[in-house]
């Protein structure tokens, strides 16, 4: 009678040995997840308390991520918008400048122009200052012709400012400005902020290991009885550890959970606000939400970040209680 | 099934509990190891499911040795090792049920026959009613019998007590080891460390005497009844 030979459980010789393996395998899995939530359960307000701090790390990184995701979304397409203003000689002949405007619409960096007259100009600012009669006093329209050259779309920043540059130096031109230099800095700024969330974003990552592991530390040390019976009797380090990794895995779900409802709250208290500003903006909506994807992402991260936690628990404490 | 060969066991600070002691015990046998506190008789037991290492010496148990066993098999070793403690060890938060089911789970028996098995060692210990009662609930001499149907609800080979009546009076005291001897009957290979030794005397079967560290008398070397 061998230890070896009879270590594996008799069972009845129906269905193949993978099968059998398998549904084992899930019973395992499904009554260690099954008891760890029962524990939870037991303990509501602890955990209550250990998911809420979960979930207010998770959520803080998804919120400042989901804004700039939408600021990102507002200001992709401003870019193409850009356009450079050609200033002409005041007194110019509006034949010189409309040459000037159909030869430039030929090059291939060019994708349209416009032409604003001095008469024109005046009338549209008239229309939106409401300073008729201001503007009545002038002797003569003070505003020189416009060219606006919108260049082609796939043109990037550098190529942008050195067309320009060129434009500004042709004759007739007093000045070019590109009206990019704002979109520049703003995107800038962006860069300098996504950087900044993603620090705090790993920052908050290690919270919730910490969180996690020290939750799952004390759940092993009130469980030491039982891990050295548990180890009296043959459980295996599979077996103990599983029930803590799951522990872990649960407070990470619960955290992610939590967390993709605050996210949604707090979009819901700036709705009304954001409404307003894309109003005046004249944008598309701002602060879409997570979404059924970006919900996912949060919660699997959380219970990504559980599993790490508990595991770096489990390995440091477990393999230290030894039944004597 | 159980083989000592020149065995010693030195703990941390270099008290020696056992020393150079040989002993053999047959497939089916029922062996007492009497003899005082300190003799040895717990560190004995301790070797067999390797909850200790020996210093020196071979242990092979069932063919195995012990010394080649890594550690990674000793779980598998335990759970052919049914072992009962003084203190019971159970665990005080989960029903007589649960406390029973436990090497079944861990061995990954399917649920259905958990239940059929965890009843028919309590009915063998006599607590087939008490499933359902947590262990504080129970007197001693019944929290004991948990343990014993715990040990024995996998069928284990080889069943191990570290004074198993320690703290009962003599009347529940002779019961635990009735429940012994049952089992040994129908083949276990049991060893029983008690320093009751009327009780022991009693009960007839082989007895192995310790005192600091050796073996000092074997009422029926080669044993057998």
């Amino acid at each position: 009678m061998s230890i070896r030979a009879r270590a594996q459980p008799r069972r009845a010789a129906s269905g193949s040995a993978t099968g059998r393996l398998l549904a084992g395998w899930v019973q395992a899995h499904g009554r260690a997840a099954v008891g760890a939530l029962g524990r939870l359960s037991r303990t509501r307000m602890a955990s209550a308390m250990t998911t809420a701090v979960l979930g207010i790390a998770l959520a803080l990184p998804a919120v400042f991520l989901l804004l700039l995701q939408n600021v990102e979304g507002v200001t992709a397409d401003w870019d193409g918008g850009a356009t450079v203003s050609l200033f002409m000689a005041p007194g110019l002949a509006e034949a010189d400048y409309r040459s000037l405007a159909a030869d430039l619409r030929l090059r291939d960096d060019v994708r349209s122009t416009d032409v604003v007259t001095p008469d024109a100009a005046l009338e549209d600012f008239r229309a939106r200052s409401g300073m008729d009669t201001a503007l009545d006093l002038l002797d003569e329209n003070p505003l020189p012709p416009l060219v606006i050259v919108v260049p082609a779309a796939e043109l990037g920043a550098d190529a942008l400012q050195s067309l320009s540059q060129e434009l500004g130096a042709l004759s007739g031109v007093e000045t070019a400005r590109l009206d990019l230099e704002w979109v520049q800095r703003l995107h800038a700024v962006m860069d300098l902020l996504r950087r900044a969330i993603w620090l705090v974003a790993g920052l908050l990552a290690v919270t919730v290991i910490l969180v996690v592991g020290n939750t799952i530390r004390l759940a092993i040390e009130n469980r030491r009885d039982e891990i050295i019976i548990t180890k009296l009797i043959g459980g295996t380090d599979a077996f103990i550890r599983r029930p803590f990794l799951y522990e872990g895995v649960w407070y990470g779900a619960f955290g992610g959970v939590l967390a993709a409802l605050l996210v949604e709250v707090v979009r819901l208290a700036l709705a009304g606000p954001a409404a307003d500003l894309a109003r005046l903006y004249q944008t598309a909506p701002l602060l879409q939400g997570l979404g059924a994807g970006g919900m996912l992402a949060v919660i699997s991260s959380g219970v990504m970040l559980g599993l790490v936690g508990s595991w770096l628990a489990v390995g440091r404490h477990l393999a230290a209680i030894e039944p004597k | 099934m159980i083989q000592f060969d020149n065995v010693s066991k030195r703990y941390p600070g270099g008290f020696d509990a056992l020393s150079d002691l040989t002993l053999q015990v047959d497939q089916g046998e029922m062996v007492f190891l009497t003899g005082p506190s300190g003799a040895g008789k717990s560190t004995l037991l301790k070797l067999i499911p390797l909850l200790e290492r020996p210093s020196r010496g071979q242990i092979v148990i069932a063919g195995i040795n012990l010394s080649r066993l890594g550690k990674g098999r000793i779980p598998h070793l335990r759970r052919r090792v049914g072992m009962i403690f003084q203190d019971h060890r159970l665990l005080h938060d989960r029903t007589v049920f649960d406390n029973v089911a436990l090497p079944l789970v861990i061995t990954g028996i399917s649920h259905r026959d958990v239940g059929r098995r965890v009843r028919a060692a309590l009915d063998k210990v006599g607590l087939l009613g008490r499933e359902h009662a947590y262990p504080v609930t129970l007197s001693g001499g019944e929290q004991q019998r948990v343990g014993i149907a715990r040990a024995v609800v996998t069928r284990p080979p080889i069943l191990l007590a570290d004074e198993p009546t320690g703290n009962l009076d003599p009347e529940l005291s002779e019961e635990i080891m009735g429940l012994f001897v049952q089992f040994n009957r129908v083949g276990v290979t049991t060893l029983v460390a008690s320093h009751d030794l009327n009780l022991v005397r009693r009960l007839g079967h082989r007895r192995v005497s310790l005192r600091d560290g050796k073996l000092v008398d074997d009422s029926a070397s080669g044993g057998g009844q």
